[in-house]
């Protein structure tokens, strides 16, 4: 009885052994909604993600002269770090200029990555209204939108940026 | 004769010839070798973890700035051997410091078009199927300064933002299996648990061909600059897409045109337009020595040796010039040869003592032969800063000083 349960056991092995690499593996947990939407905090060119709140570029000025002018100047220029304000005419000198006014294609990218990085050495300080703001006005420091123009989730997917159509997918031949 | 008559036969013949080329170079009142009247020492004990010698001094280059936290230190690529780069000489690149994560808790979520948003573990991933392959890294921004007519004066200043390790880990198809994928998911998001939470977007095609979820690198755990505990390891895609300290992962029907796809890592062509999603490393090869800064003391023989990597799959030949490119000289390359890796090559150089100019040129096995400075500045003008893979060239001085051939 012992032997055949062995014999059986061996058999069992051969069969399970191969299909098992093309099985689930029963590793890792499922999540819920409401954890997903915790963690996701990415912002797509469509906006759909984008949070509740809203700020403007007047409120924007205030934010911008206590988190943001240390590092990025005056008016979005002459900081020791990434210039933030220029045209498009920029890309076309020698060496180019790429800021956001000259370069971004997407104004929720700007929400996006202030949102998740900036300040540097604080990120994720600053709320939504406040992202809101800041965005609204780095955008009218380009002259991009107005200075009582109020950006949220409708708005800030239509604001439309200077080198939208800038870009081009990769033309190197493929192998 | 058996084995070990042999092998004592061949060992005393080695001697002989060693004391005939002491006797040959040393003059005739020599004293002894002192190796053969120093009493022996007792040696160190057994530990733990290992240490490099204390004569070993060997670094990553690190230059000054403002934001350590956001910079990048280079690979010495002229003091590595063979194809692997010690873990702790890898180059680093980081957006907003180094994360202290504790392994325990890290989490790795995947989500978006999938029938089962699912999170896990370190310990479920390395329950996984796992694969070990050895792949560079490169940031699409090395060899930046090559693109101006001057070039770097050394290859850890010009090339030194690539390395080669073992990557281990779970093919990213597994888990991409255990969440099911819906068929209108053609690109993922891929998200770092940095203080940036650096993002990239990546298309499915290469999650499902060959990306990994790594948690080992050269046969022990990621270092936390490599992102320790678990990256995207993308194989001979551009550095910044391999996101390290890997915490989620979100399937999407389109890229995100995240900052550092657009903003940065795009490259900008003279007419204003920019190329996006410009993800393989184009192949490219340098000499690592002689390079820049070296002194190789006088004529005779010399290994010319280097490396040689393709974004695209393997290296197949590397050619070297030892007169500034009037003839070219096949290198043979370190066996075997993987698919988008660094690629040792070597060739025996007998230096006549005169002034001359070392190139190497490699090609993949797509047929693509690495470009000069002024056929790269044809295709893509003089700004796009990325990517540039040129052949790069070493000139030797008559007294052996070895500088960049531009300078």
């Amino acid at each position: 009885m012992r032997k055949l349960s062995s014999g059986a056991c061996m058999a069992l092995i051969g069969l399970v052994t191969h299909p098992l690499l093309s099985q689930e593996l029963g590793l890792g947990r499922e999540v819920t909604a409401a954890e997903v939407r915790a963690w996701d905090i990415t912002i797509g060119p469509g906006g759909d993600e984008l949070p509740e709140g809203s700020g403007s570029a007047v409120e924007g000025s205030q934010i911008y002269e206590v988190r943001c002018k240390e590092c990025h100047g005056e008016l979005g220029v002459g900081g020791d770090h990434a210039a933030l304000v220029g045209k498009p005419a920029d890309l076309k000198k020698a060496p180019p200029i790429k800021t956001v006014g000259s370069y971004w294609p997407y104004a929720t990218t700007l929400f996006d990555y202030t949102r998740r990085a900036m300040p540097f050495e604080e990120p994720g300080t600053l709320t939504d209204d406040q992202v809101y703001a800041v965005t609204a006005y780095v955008l009218y420091l380009n002259g991009i939108v107005g200075e009582d123009d109020v950006m949220d989730r409708d708005s800030l997917p239509k604001v439309e940026m200077p080198n939208r159509d800038g870009f081009v997918p990769d033309p190197r031949p493929k192998p | 004769m058996d084995a070990k008559q042999s092998s004592r036969r061949a060992f005393l013949g080695a001697g002989a010839f060693a004391g005939a080329a002491l006797t040959a170079c040393s003059a005739p009142d020599a004293t002894p070798p002192e190796a053969a009247t120093a009493p022996s020492l007792l040696g160190a004990p057994v530990r733990r973890y290992g240490e490099r010698s204390p004569h070993e001094t060997v670094a990553r280059g690190v230059r000054d700035s403002q934001t350590p936290e956001a910079a990048s230190s280079r690979t010495p690529l002229d003091e590595t051997y063979g194809i692997i780069t010690p873990s702790a000489l890898h180059f680093e690149r980081h957006h907003a410091g180094v994360p202290d994560i504790d392994p325990t808790a890290h989490k790795l979520l995947i989500h978006g078009l999938v029938e089962r948003p699912m999170m896990f573990t370190l310990s479920d991933l390395k329950r996984m199927p796992s694969v070990s392959r050895v792949h560079f890294v490169e940031c699409s921004g090395n060899s930046g300064g090559e693109w101006s007519a001057k070039g770097a004066p050394t290859v850890r200043l010009s090339h030194g933002l690539a390395s080669c390790s073992e990557w281990t880990g779970v093919p990213l198809r597994v888990l991409l299996d255990e969440v099911g994928v819906k068929p209108e998911a053609k690109w993922l998001l891929a998200e770092g648990d940095d203080a940036c939470r650096m993002q990239r977007s990546v298309m499915i095609e290469k999650a499902l061909d060959d990306a990994i979820v790594a948690y080992g690198q050269n046969g022990e755990a990621l270092r936390p600059e490599q992102g320790y505990p678990v990256r995207l390891v993308l194989p001979g895609w551009e550095g910044n897409t391999n996101v390290k300290w890997l915490r989620r992962i979100k399937l999407t029907e389109g890229p995100q045109f995240t900052k550092d796809e657009t903003s940065k890592y795009t490259e900008l062509m003279e007419d204003g337009e920019a190329w996006i999603f410009t993800f393989e490393m184009d192949a490219k090869s340098v000499i690592t020595a002689p390079s820049g800064g070296h002194a190789i003391g006088g004529p005779g023989y010399h290994e010319v040796t280097g490396l040689a990597w393709s974004g695209r799959g393997k290296i197949t030949s590397v050619e070297v010039s030892t007169d500034g490119g009037a003839n070219w000289s096949e290198a043979s390359l370190q066996q075997p040869v993987y698919s988008r890796a660094f690629t040792r090559f070597r060739l025996p150089w007998n230096w006549d003592g005169s002034e001359c100019v070392l190139l190497s040129r490699c090609r993949d096995d797509t047929g693509y032969v690495q470009p000069t400075r002024q056929e790269l500045i044809a295709q893509r003008g003089r700004y796009s800063a990325y990517h540039c893979n040129r052949i790069k060239g070493w000139r030797i001085a008559a007294d052996g000083s070895v500088s960049n051939a531009e300078a």
